[in-house]
């Protein structure tokens, strides 16, 4: 499947979803409360079979935070990036596919450890690299007063 | 003797936990496993991280991209020059830059020396970890001459940062083709020597055959690329997949094992050596005349948009995903490190397996620590 036929079937697993022919990939955008069963969808699916999670990529919008995912299949090799977001930036929570993808693990605890998105149901979520007394470097209204400018 | 039975029992039966690390030869670098053990067995194992973590994304948002080169360096410093290139493609990409065909291959040239150094120390190392001393130094004896290569171009050993955007710092240096055959030379005579003191070993074999044995279905999952995923069958070679450089004009093997053992994910590097050596002969004579760099504007802005390039490093596949809003500067860069994602298959494979054969798996996976934690 090329990138207009991959939207088109995505499209068709769920009218609501956003569908955007990216510079390289296919993106959609979902909504958080369908992104686990579009994510478990996309993996067992016959035509598209997403079975291996390439990144988790946490984002700090200025208003809101999200999380992308880029999805590849071994099978087909094409790609799909899936975007979702929140405006909730005291408690930003996802479902977690750390069931769906084994990889999902130390990559959602990666996102939350630098910009405090929390996943529901991550099997161990802790902060990874940093100590908990730390705030979430990542966020862009994070200060550190010790920071050296040039 | 009843009661000395009863101990015995409640003692295999207690669950104890061990730390290794931070310091410790065989974590290669500062990384904390706590290990919970039955006896000798492995139940579990945590590793924590954080020891050497500099933030690099977070520092690579207030840096223009050329700036960025010089920090993706010391994110794996085995491949210091592929790192560069994945941003250096990235940043061409964005900007929709080709770059000229000399570029193409001294790249693929670069790259695949330092396949080699870094499949070399991992030898060095690895059979170090398992008692054998000796490769240590037949490891590093034959690493530096192709340091030596590198230093003569680039001015540096391990941390290059040879490439830039549109092309790179400089051109080759007079002696490179003539010492990369001499290094060729050297180093197929020295190859077999190799095998004989550490692949043919029969300790080695049996601390390696049949341990940490890691599934097609699992490394997928797992997301483990690289010569620890090919060893399990997993075909995610991103240079004969998705073909960047000069990985089009030339002809190589992916190097694919369905067994999925420490000693498959040793032999899968041993072979990429050779590999690497071919694409080497194919091109060191063919270097097309021409610049060695386009000009490029002297502020890069990327135009709006994310862009996600992906590059083979020695030890898998490394991505790195830029966010641009049309600055001088990332809105977010992430880098999606071949080291991280191959950590978390780790407590899987090591369940069940003695404390010794730990070494020995994660050894296999080759890790490089500021590779996890950047």
């Amino acid at each position: 499947m090329d990138k207009i036929q991959l939207g088109e079937f995505i499209k068709s697993l769920d009218s609501d979803l956003e569908i955007k022919e990216g510079k390289q990939f296919t993106e959609v955008t979902v909504m958080p409360s369908k992104l686990h069963s579009l994510a478990s969808q996309l993996k067992e699916k016959e035509e598209t079979l997403f079975d291996f999670l390439d990144c988790i990529t946490g984002v700090d919008y200025g208003h809101d935070l999200g999380v992308i995912y880029h999805l590849r299949s071994t099978k087909y090799e094409h790609m799909v990036v899936l975007k979702t977001r929140t405006a909730d930036r005291d408690f930003p929570e996802f479902d977690s596919v750390s069931d769906i993808w084994e990889a999902a693990d130390l990559y959602e605890r990666e996102a939350f450890d630098l910009l405090g998105i929390r996943f529901t149901d991550h099997p161990d979520l802790r902060r990874l690299f940093l100590d908990d007394s730390w705030g979430f470097p990542l966020r862009k209204d994070y200060v550190d007063n010790n920071i050296i400018t040039w | 003797m009843e009661e000395m039975r009863k101990d015995i029992t409640t003692d295999e039966q207690q669950e104890y936990t061990i730390n290794i690390g931070p310091q410790h030869p065989s974590t290669h670098g500062v990384m904390r496993l706590v290990v919970s053990l039955n006896g000798e067995t492995v139940k579990n194992v945590e590793p924590h991280l954080g020891y050497i973590h500099r933030g690099i994304e977070k520092i690579s948002e207030s840096l223009t991209y050329p700036q960025i080169i010089h920090l993706t360096d010391r994110m794996d410093y085995l491949s210091a020059h592929i790192n560069n290139e994945a941003v250096c493609l990235a940043v061409e990409k964005a900007l929709e830059i080709d770059v000229p065909d000399r570029v193409k291959v001294i790249r693929t040239l670069m790259a695949e020396l330092t396949r080699i150094q870094s499949h070399e120390l991992f030898w060095a190392s690895y059979g170090m970890d398992l008692g054998g001393q000796t490769c240590y130094f037949y490891g590093l004896r034959d690493r530096e001459m192709v340091l030596d290569i590198f230093e003569e171009t680039t001015g540096g050993r391990m941390i290059v940062s040879y490439n830039c955007p549109g092309g790179v710092m400089h051109d080759l240096h007079p002696n490179f083709r003539k010492r990369v055959k001499e290094f060729l030379k050297h180093f197929r005579k020295v190859l077999p020597e190799y095998d004989d003191i550490l692949t043919n070993n029969v300790i080695f074999r049996q601390r390696t055959k049949g341990i940490g044995q890691l599934t097609l279905k699992d490394a997928v999952s797992y997301g483990v690329t690289g010569p620890s995923g090919r060893a399990s069958g997993f075909s995610c070679d991103v240079r004969k997949h998705e073909p960047y450089s000069a990985y089009d004009r030339v002809k190589f093997n992916e190097i694919l094992f369905s067994e999925g053992d420490a000693y498959h994910r040793y032999l899968a590097r041993m072979e990429e050596m050779r590999e690497s050596m071919n694409i080497i002969d194919q091109l060191i004579d063919n270097i097309p005349e021409g610049p060695y760099a386009v000009k490029m504007k002297p502020v890069i802005k990327l135009p709006e948009g994310e862009y996600y390039q992906r590059v083979e490093t020695p030890r898998g596949e490394l991505g790195v995903f830029i966010i641009s809003d049309g600055n001088k500067t990332p809105y977010r860069v992430h880098f999606r490190t071949p080291n991280f994602a191959n950590l978390s298959v780790l407590n899987h494979l090591v369940k069940g397996f003695k404390i010794a054969d730990l070494i020995s798996i994660f050894g296999s996976l080759d890790f490089v620590i500021p590779d996890i934690d950047r």
